[in-house]
């Protein structure tokens, strides 16, 4: 059984620059749906509109073309309750403690002061900072820092969690483990995960299903379904399939990516 | 490895003391130009003991810290508005940039025409002096504000008070902190000076009553107050901006 958590119908972006090339059309039309705890991720050419995308279902960017519904509600310009997002960008907040900053995100909650500090306690745990509640940011490393904002994320116990390329300033490795912990956070919340990625075999390791975008403006065409039990983590990559889907993705991308440098048909 | 640095700046400061009670007292600077170091602070000592300056001192602190409130909160206030408006900021811009050109000191007697010869003209020239370095102090914070802040802050769905209150303004409390240090300087500034021009009490007031009378008794010993006074509480705040910032690894 399946239910329909976000709905995107012909939506599209298009921004008014003030000068050449204005009005840019970045985005659209895309119509997608994402199922209520699937694990979704799109790859696309640099520029081609991903993280527009991400912010125009987040609510962060109102949609200039088309409807984007999130639980059955309307997203109009500002982000609604039940989301949230990890940037690439670090967004600790560098006066705070590694605990302040998780419990940042339970600042507009009505909880009791007891839960939201099993909350936190909880959030850390999960992301292995435990032991680093009283550090401050800037005495942890960039995936340090990074799980800190997927902790500060989880304590909402958001339905849907937008990831945008939250991996993309991290060493390979760091990427890899950090991917394991995504698909565990996956499984256990039950969350929704939405995934802006710019590497293919990232896309490959955790998703369900995969979009591919096309260049400016950006259009999904191409959705993969990976067929991975919902158990797994990094050692799919060892699984036959795991070259094959990447090698689809690539074989689709790389003309569109040819486009974006000016290359078409090389 | 951390160097004694201030050691060595104690040492500086040592020796020329040492270098001026040498010269005072071999006679090389005369005693109507000048007092010996230890009959300075022998002086001081005296005046807080006996409290004759007590009131002087009590004016001239209140009104110096009365003055640094209203630049600091009216030019965190006015920062936080102008940066939601860029019309209004683009306007007021280039005059913020000339505002140090104009000498302050030159509206006091128009204030004391206005506001006759009370504490208001002290205050409001200190004020006047502080309040753009705190504005533009405040801008340049919040413009390195990251947006990815102020993402997180419409993820969270934080009101725009509570943006500005928990994340904002913390966001460039460095750069505020730089404004605020320069309005403690300039409410001194502001306010002694005017006392110094005219007034009817105040440290600056004294030292200029003091001077007019050959009373270096009196004077010297407030000179080193106010010296005394104003390196200490820079230092507060110095020590206070060194963890702030030491905590975001900014050092």
């Amino acid at each position: 059984m399946t239910v329909a958590q976000v709905t995107l119908e012909n939506v599209g972006k298009t921004f008014q620059t003030g000068r050449p090339p204005s009005p840019l059309h970045a985005l659209g039309p895309v119509d997608l749906t994402l199922e209520r705890g699937e694990f979704f991720a799109v790859v696309g050419p640099s520029g081609c509109g991903k993280s527009t995308l991400l912010e125009v279902i987040a609510g962060l960017t109102p949609a200039t073309e088309g409807r984007v519904e999130f639980e059955g509600r309307a997203i109009a310009g500002e982000p609604p309750d039940g989301i949230g997002i990890v940037f690439q960008e670090d967004a600790t907040l560098p006066w705070l403690n590694v605990a302040d900053n998780v419990a940042f995100g339970l600042r507009r909650s009505s909880l009791g002061a007891g839960e939201k500090k099993s909350r936190v306690a909880n959030a850390l745990n999960l992301v292995g900072l435990s032991d680093f509640a009283t550090s401050y940011p800037a005495q942890l490393s960039g995936g340090m820092r990074q799980r800190v904002c997927i902790a500060r994320t989880l304590v909402m116990e958001p339905r849907l969690i937008l990831l945008d390329e939250p991996f993309g300033a991290l060493d390979q490795q760091t990427r890899l483990l950090m991917g394991d912990e995504v698909l565990r956070l996956w499984r256990q919340t039950g969350a929704t995960v939405f995934l802006i990625t710019h590497a293919l075999d990232e896309a490959t390791m955790l998703a369900d299903r995969i979009g591919v975008m096309s260049a400016r403006p950006g259009r999904l065409i191409d959705v993969v379904e990976t067929h991975w039990p919902r158990d797994r983590d990094s050692r799919i990559v060892e699984h036959p399939e795991f070259g094959a889907i990447t090698a689809r993705l690539w074989k689709t991308l790389r003309e569109e990516s040819m486009k974006t440098i000016g290359r078409a048909g090389v | 490895m951390r160097r004694p640095l201030w050691l060595y700046r104690l040492a500086v400061v040592a020796t020329l003391v040492v270098v001026l009670e040498v010269l005072c007292l071999t006679g090389v600077i005369d005693k109507i130009t000048m007092q010996a170091p230890h009959l300075m602070a022998r002086d001081l000592y005296r005046m807080l003991v006996t409290g004759r300056m007590n009131g002087a001192i009590a004016k001239t602190a209140t009104n110096t810290l009365i003055s640094f409130v209203l630049a600091m909160t009216a030019g965190i206030l006015t920062g936080v508005v102008l940066h939601r408006h860029r019309m209004m900021r683009d306007t007021l811009d280039p005059l913020f940039a000339t505002y140090y050109a104009v000498p302050i000191f030159a509206f006091y007697p128009f204030l004391i025409v206005v506001f006759g010869l009370g504490d208001t003209p002290q205050i409001l020239i200190g004020f006047m002096l502080g309040v753009v370095a705190v504005i533009v102090n405040t801008l340049n914070g919040l413009d390195r504000v990251p947006t990815v802040l102020s993402k997180t802050a419409r993820v969270l769905r934080l009101s725009h008070a509570d943006t500005a209150l928990s994340m904002t303004l913390p966001a460039a409390a460095p750069y505020i902190l730089t404004g605020i240090k320069l309005a403690v300087a300039y409410a001194f500034i502001g306010v002694i000076g005017s006392e110094f021009i005219m007034s009817r009490g105040g440290i600056g007031y004294e030292i200029s009553f003091a001077y007019t009378n050959f009373d270096n008794a009196t004077m010297y010993p407030l000179i080193v107050l106010i010296v005394i006074a104003s390196v200490a509480i820079n230092g507060l705040l110095s020590l206070w901006e060194r963890r702030l910032l030491g905590r975001r690894g900014l050092q």
